[in-house]
């Protein structure tokens, strides 16, 4: 199957706004399994308050959030997918600024030393644009991420050392989600990379942070770490805004790689209630938009 | 709990008047400012054309249309989707606005700290939350974008809108002394010890 940068900018455009304007079903109905456990009458009532603006975004066809966010492109290029490389990542790029100057949306994109803002939502390495490959034959999918920045302020690396164990990885959670408080615009997602090198713990805590709510980590031992810590960040008492309550987060989400017999890295990726995200898969049989 | 319905520019007793757990609901003007916005004003010392004594501020920077001038987009820009930023990392410029500019009353997102607590206890303000991740919602109560200043820091100009029933939010701190942000801190740590030795961890 042959694809054709024209459709990659298509479709990097339409991810954008999609992204920014639908909330995932899972997200959804993460707000409805936290309002029916929340304790606190002011939790309550900020929980509501965001669900009724996911009804209003819908309804008036906006933003849910003005933050536009660091537009991550994933891409999973399938067997049998022909597209050339380097014209699909102009592709996004191209995509990203129509979908900016069209819409149009805040560029929230700034050079990092010059604060310049380009106004196209891209600059130097921006849109982030992740490639892997998978086993499905003819099918290339796009996950776009717009990743809130309150959220993304909530990341944190430390080079715990083997003696400190696991207990050195949950202390480490804990403390940096007290840290966060209501910066991060909980109810959140926190997603923690635990294991491999600094630059890939740090990436896994934002696939962690950005998995599907109900998703579970594939390795037995991060699944149980995900599902004790879930628990734990919730009866802290920060919840939701960081204005006291049952709801600091709808999960916990882990993901490991293995490491060096000297290295215990846990690395932070807080993911706000704003958990949006959008995804296409260009098939032999079309192109079809999801979550 | 008392819910104050305010039109700024109000005083320091009005301001005072407000107390963690109040509600308030603005009419009239309210300026948006960000990060980029007081960098320029307070590091920079760019004077603003706008008179902020008495008003509210809120921490944002919208998303908006550039559109003809016309008397429903005075300033040639029309909203699209604003809402409200993180205030924890504008923690700094809460004195000066008070002090040099007069603004009385603060609005964003997840708290500011103990150099802003003790600004709005010595000169008479509040911070007042809205929630964050809420835009599409506050959108509906901004009516205009009547002005702007700074526009070269597109998006984070200084922005002026005409709202209308802009809430209910909630007084997060006053000028009592008082913060929500601290109570709730406490609260965890206060629990922290013993969610760790849930966990197994071993002090």
């Amino acid at each position: 199957m042959k694809v054709d940068p024209a459709t990659i900018e298509d479709v990097a455009k339409l991810l954008y706004i999609r992204a920014l304007k639908l909330l995932p079903d899972d997200i959804k109905l993460g707000f409805s399994r936290l309002s029916a456990n929340e304790g606190d009458a002011t939790g309550r009532s900020v929980l509501a308050t965001m669900v009724e603006n996911i009804a209003i975004a819908e309804r008036t066809n906006n933003l849910l959030c003005q933050d536009t966010g660091v537009p991550i492109y994933n891409v999973v290029i399938g067997r049998g997918v022909e597209v050339d490389g380097v014209a699909l990542k102009a592709a996004i790029a191209r995509g990203c600024e129509a979908a900016t100057r069209g819409h149009p949306l805040r560029s929230s994109v700034v050079h990092p030393l010059t604060r310049i803002n380009e106004q196209t939502s891209c600059g130097r390495r921006v849109p982030v644009i992740n490639i892997d490959f998978s086993e499905q034959e003819n099918a290339l999918t796009i996950e776009m991420i717009p990743k809130g920045s309150g959220s993304e302020n909530g990341s944190f690396l430390k080079m715990c050392i083997p003696a400190e164990g696991i207990d050195g990885i949950k202390t480490f959670v804990i403390d940096k989600v007290m840290e966060a408080g209501g910066k991060v615009c909980p109810p959140t997602i926190v997603g923690v990379g635990v294991g491999g090198t600094s630059d890939l713990c740090m990436h896994l805590a934002k696939v962690a942070a950005t998995r599907p709510l109900g998703s579970v980590c594939d390795d037995p031992e991060g699944a149980r770490l995900e599902s004790e810590l879930s628990v734990a960040v919730n009866a802290l008492g920060i919840g939701a805004q960081g204005l006291g309550g049952d709801s600091t987060a709808f999960a916990v989400h882990v993901e490991t790689a293995a490491t060096h017999i000297t290295l215990n890295p846990v690395a932070v990726n807080i993911q706000c209630h704003s958990a949006r995200r959008a995804t296409v898969t260009i098939a032999l049989e079309g192109i079809r938009f999801g979550f | 709990m008392i819910h104050h319905h305010l039109v700024p520019p109000i005083n320091e007793a009005t301001a005072r008047a407000l107390h963690v757990g109040d509600t308030v609901t603005l009419d009239g003007a309210l300026f948006g400012i960000r990060d980029a916005t007081q960098i320029a004003m307070f590091d920079r010392k760019r004077k603003t054309q706008f008179d902020l004594r008495g008003h509210a501020v809120i921490h944002t920077a919208p998303n908006v249309r550039k559109v003809e001038l016309s008397p429903e987009n005075p300033a040639g820009f029309a909203p699209v989707c604003i809402g409200t930023t993180t205030s924890a990392r504008m923690e700094r410029f809460t004195r000066p606005l008070m002090a040099e500019e007069g603004v009385r009353l603060i609005i964003g997102k997840g708290g500011l700290g103990d150099a802003s607590k003790a600004a709005f206890t010595e000169i008479g303000g509040a911070y007042l939350a809205v929630i964050g991740g809420t835009a599409a919602l506050e959108t509906t109560w901004i009516e205009a974008i009547e002005d702007v200043d700074f526009v070269d820091l597109d998006p984070e100009c200084l922005w002026r809108f005409r709202i209308n029933g802009f809430g209910p939010l909630l007084v997060g701190m006053d000028a009592h002394g008082e913060s929500l942000y601290e109570r709730v801190q406490a609260v965890a740590n206060a629990r922290r010890a013993e969610v760790l030795a849930r966990l197994g961890v071993r002090s």
